[in-house]
């Protein structure tokens, strides 16, 4: 495949402006936090609180993603002891995760996504306690990105930094569970 | 080594870059970070990717797409994929996908190789 394509760079000329003319609240920690003292001021623009509900809204659909996804692993059968405590402290983490990001989507004025029915996991791929860590480890990876995704395009600088708080439990995750695979618990330098 | 040399001579001469050929295998490294959403194989967060090339933009069934991308109109191909990747929210205002984007161009080139290779294959996908 080519892609031949000229591309100015985005530094040129067009150097975003994140945090401009935005005042989202208090302090967005505390909407994390489900402080409910602490609300709105409402002087964001419909438009940058949109983004960060769409934002957020992905985010929560990662985390109840994972919440199933440790579900699966911890009624599999397949991970012994010390594994499956991991799995359901893990899980515990990202409930956490979602109940703060559904409250603070609540608090922007969004709907927070609900729960997908099924999602469809390889359960015929899962033969070993391996398989799902594994399969965890791609999720936790997934959700670093993710995250990593989401922490510079928040419009509130106090939303970015609580979803950089998660992103860094989120790639805790991935490297325990790399660990307990026998990987390279911290591959690189930099996640992506 | 290379790419990132060029990278920085363009940071500092604000000179257009140009993508070179895609790499599938390093873009499915690059795809590992799609996976807290995405799946090849079935609907999760996202939708799913097989059959994406040639695929009209929010067609995937049994997928609840957003209001803005199921009138996006597009078709799936090389050049709207680049588009879509580099800053989703930006060129579909109103999308479910809330994420940065995948800003450097080779990085996109080389998704887009593998999402071309394996959204086609037919032990992946039937």
């Amino acid at each position: 495949m080519t892609i031949v394509k000229l591309d100015p760079l985005p530094a040129c000329g067009k150097r975003r402006t994140f945090l401009s003319g935005f005042t989202l609240s208090a302090t967005a920690i505390a909407l994390l936090a489900g402080n409910e003292k602490l609300g709105l001021v409402g002087s964001a623009s419909a438009q940058t609180a949109n983004n960060d509900v769409t934002i957020l809204n992905s985010a929560l659909g990662a985390e109840q993603q994972a919440i199933a996804a440790y579900q699966l692993g911890a009624e599999s059968g397949l991970l012994q002891k010390p594994v499956k405590d991991l799995a359901v402290q893990f899980q515990g983490h990202h409930k956490a995760h979602a109940d703060a990001l559904a409250k603070a989507v609540a608090k922007l004025g969004g709907k927070p996504v609900v729960p997908m029915k099924d999602y469809h996991f390889p359960k015929e791929k899962l033969k070993s306690q391996n398989d799902v860590l594994t399969f965890a480890a791609s999720l936790e990876k997934g959700a670093v990105s993710a995250y990593l995704g989401a922490v510079p395009i928040l419009t509130d600088k106090d939303l970015a930094k609580a979803a950089a708080s998660i992103l860094g439990d989120e790639a805790m995750h991935w490297a325990v569970l790399r660990n307990a695979l026998g990987q390279n618990p911290v591959p690189d330098a930099f996640v992506s | 080594m290379r790419l990132l040399a060029a990278f920085l001579v363009g940071l500092l001469t604000c000179a257009p870059v140009l993508a070179a050929d895609g790499n599938a295998e390093r873009g499915e490294e690059i795809y590992t970070r799609c996976k807290a959403c995405h799946a090849l194989e079935q609907n999760r967060v996202g939708p799913r990717h097989c059959g994406l090339f040639g695929r009209k933009a929010g067609s995937v069934p049994n997928y609840q797409y957003s209001a803005a991308m199921k009138k996006y109109g597009v078709t799936w191909n090389e050049e709207t994929l680049d588009k879509f990747i580099e800053n989703p929210l930006k060129t579909v205002p109103g999308t479910k996908m809330g994420y940065a984007g995948v800003k450097d161009p080779q990085e996109r080139a080389d998704l887009i190789a593998y999402l071309k290779k394996a959204t086609s294959d037919p032990k992946i996908c039937d």
